[in-house]
């Protein structure tokens, strides 16, 4: 299972960073999505992956039963998403604005201000 | 327990909720605005005092022991760094009342200012990796708004790049804290420092070093990752620019130095080696960048990055001078670096224009801000006996020490290349004559309006000129910073209180 995450993560990563490089704004937001999920799973697996065992504390014991699922990952998850769900509906609007501003519908050629 | 580490966060967020209340009220949001950042400049000043007695001030936030819940963590270090964003805030909140306009002050400008500073601040202060995360996030969004807010070409254009490049430095960050807690099973980072010690996966800490290196590389402008800043930094409204230019980079450049003095120390040779070499291609890739410009924020942008340089010098040298040049420049540099950014939008204000070829004579019409900028900028190429001859005087003589004699020579010339950079505006803009094109009179500015733009302006130089005068009691405030953050054993008992 984990060889199997690992190897989806590693392709999530490489397509984020494909889209990324493309001159064209929706592809690249697109890959910013991506690049959000790959660094959601890097971090679930990285966190170590345990089935069926909650980490719930039977009564009277002091620690739940190892090996235990960590519940903290999945937390830190949760941020990121909340996180990159707001930049990234952010950063559609911002394009959408820069792409009817500007007119054109190719980042390569948006260098106006670099002169 | 004292509850102090956490005003500086709340003060501004506070101030953010009140001024989005008031969007209608211009005069008030201004008002709220000088303030709150005056507040927080005050509890900032506070902080500083109790961490100055004390050593460290530590608050675990709803009372959860520190690996568990979220401590926040104030040394002398980010003390001092709070103390400046308290002075940045209250600087450009003044300067912001004449040169922002109404229509982006009624879409929120001050709500965001706070949310910047408030961000920064949690930035400093936090002792937690993965708040560290967050606080970075709170950073972002609200200088993507400040960034784009007015909605100008040329504005949406650097937003774009910036906005960009700041999402994927946030995905190296996420990814590396996700592999961090995977091998160390912590995000405290003084846990962290105790569990990597004991770990001996030389491997993996070292990978993970360089994720954290290119991530808090890609915000502070380091070497191979600075193009973003000089292509996005010159758009804004010149009160953003110098926010920005005083505050973002540095919060990269606090966060590699908080952690590769806390975190990754086990490889020196090879961590703080590669950033020896990093530092000193900054400096001179950033200041040949500058050389070339012909536009005065630009010219200016570039030489954010080359400063930022000499500040990871110190960390890569790794010894208690090496770091208090760094902490002494770092302060140099966001007050004679903001200072410039404002004097460049009082230039804009006075002339339309920041482009060095359409400028000239400024001296004639305005020598108290021709006075200003050049207090600024010979601060910034490390003139005697302004501030920014100490910090690379501490530096240098670290270098020394060290027999890093390469690196001395390169901080050197880039200085002189930073002089000879200043000299060129000094004399197209301010020197000379003005040009013959139709429109180079100046535009006056009202009483009110000059107040506001000179007012904080002149605070920042004087402070420049007060930091080189007034040396011996920030270096040696400097140099106990240091020695905290050699010593991590001290943050460990600070904030872990005994339980390893």
């Amino acid at each position: 299972m984990e060889l199997l995450l690992a190897l989806l993560v590693g392709g999530l990563y490489a397509g984020a960073i494909y889209l990324l490089l493309q001159p064209s704004p929706v592809k690249l937001i697109i890959g910013l999505g991506m690049l959000a999920n790959a660094v959601n799973l890097l971090i679930f697996v990285a966190g170590g992956l345990t089935r069926g065992q909650p980490p719930l504390i039977a009564e009277g014991a002091l620690q739940p039963p190892v090996p235990f699922a960590d519940p903290l990952p999945q937390a830190l998850i949760l941020t990121a998403i909340v996180i990159a769900f707001g930049v990234l509906a952010f950063t559609l609007v911002l394009f959408r604005q820069a792409a009817e501003t500007v007119g054109i519908d190719n980042l390569d050629e948006m260098r106006t201000i670099d002169q | 327990m004292s509850q102090l580490p956490v005003l500086p966060i709340l003060i501004p967020l506070i101030m953010a909720a009140v001024s989005l209340l008031l969007w209608r009220q211009r005069r008030l949001q201004q008002l709220l605005g000088v303030l709150g950042t005056a507040a927080h400049l005050g509890v900032a000043l506070t902080l500083l005092q109790a961490v100055r007695r004390e050593g460290f001030v530590v608050l675990q936030l709803g009372n959860w022991p520190a690996p568990f819940g979220i401590s926040l963590v104030a040394d002398l270090f980010s003390a001092m760094m709070v103390v400046m964003v308290g002075i940045m805030g209250l600087a450009v909140a003044v300067y912001s009342i004449a040169s922002v306009d109404p229509e982006r002050e009624f879409f929120g400008y001050y709500a965001f200012l706070q949310l910047l500073l408030a961000g920064v601040s949690g930035c400093f202060l936090t002792g937690d990796l993965f708040n560290l995360y967050v606080w970075f996030e709170v950073m972002l969004m609200a200088s993507f708004v400040l960034m784009a807010l007015g909605g100008e070409r040329r504005q949406l254009e650097g937003a774009v790049k910036y906005v960009t490049i700041n999402l994927v430095a946030s995905a190296f960050f996420l990814s590396a804290l996700g592999i961090l807690y995977g091998l160390a099973g912590t995000l405290n980072m003084a846990d962290l420092s105790v569990q990597l010690g004991r770990l001996n996966r030389p491997g993996l800490t070292s990978t993970l070093a360089m994720l954290f290196l290119a991530a808090f590389g890609i915000k502070a402008a380091l070497f191979p990752f600075f193009f973003w800043l000089p292509a996005s930094y010159h758009t804004p409204p010149p009160a953003v620019s110098a926010l920005f230019a005083g505050l973002l980079t540095k919060v990269g450049v606090y966060s590699l130095i908080r952690v590769f003095t806390l975190l990754f120390v086990h490889d020196l040779g090879y961590t703080h080696g590669l950033i020896l070499i990093i530092s000193g291609l900054t400096m001179v890739t950033g200041v040949l960048g500058a050389v070339a410009q012909g536009e005065m924020r630009r010219l200016l942008s570039f030489h954010i990055v080359s400063q930022v340089g000499y500040m990871t010098m110190g960390l890569a040298l790794f010894t208690p001078l090496a770091l208090a040049g760094s902490i002494v420049h770092l302060i140099h540099n966001i007050l004679a670096k903001s200072g410039l950014f404002l004097v460049s939008g009082v230039v804009l204000r006075l002339r339309g224009t920041t482009d060095l070829a359409r400028l000239g004579g400024l001296y004639r019409g305005a020598p108290g801000l021709a006075i200003l900028f050049l207090l600024c900028a010979l601060a910034l190429a490390g003139l005697p006996p302004l501030s920014g001859f100490w910090s690379k005087l501490l530096l240098v003589r670290a270098g020394l020490e060290a027999e890093s004699y390469l690196i001395v020579a390169v901080a050197l010339s880039v200085s002189l290349l930073t002089l000879f950079s200043m000299t060129k505006i000094w004399l197209k803009a301010f020197w000379g004559e003005p040009p013959a094109a139709a429109g180079a009179g100046e535009i006056s500015i009202p009483g009110a309006a000059r107040l506001s733009l000179f007012l904080p302006t002149a605070a920042l130089a004087l402070l420049t000129v007060a930091g080189g005068l007034l040396a011996g009691p920030l270096v040696e405030l400097a140099l106990a910073a240091a020695a905290q953050l050699l010593e991590p054993a001290g943050y460990v008992r600070a904030v872990l209180g005994g339980r390893t």
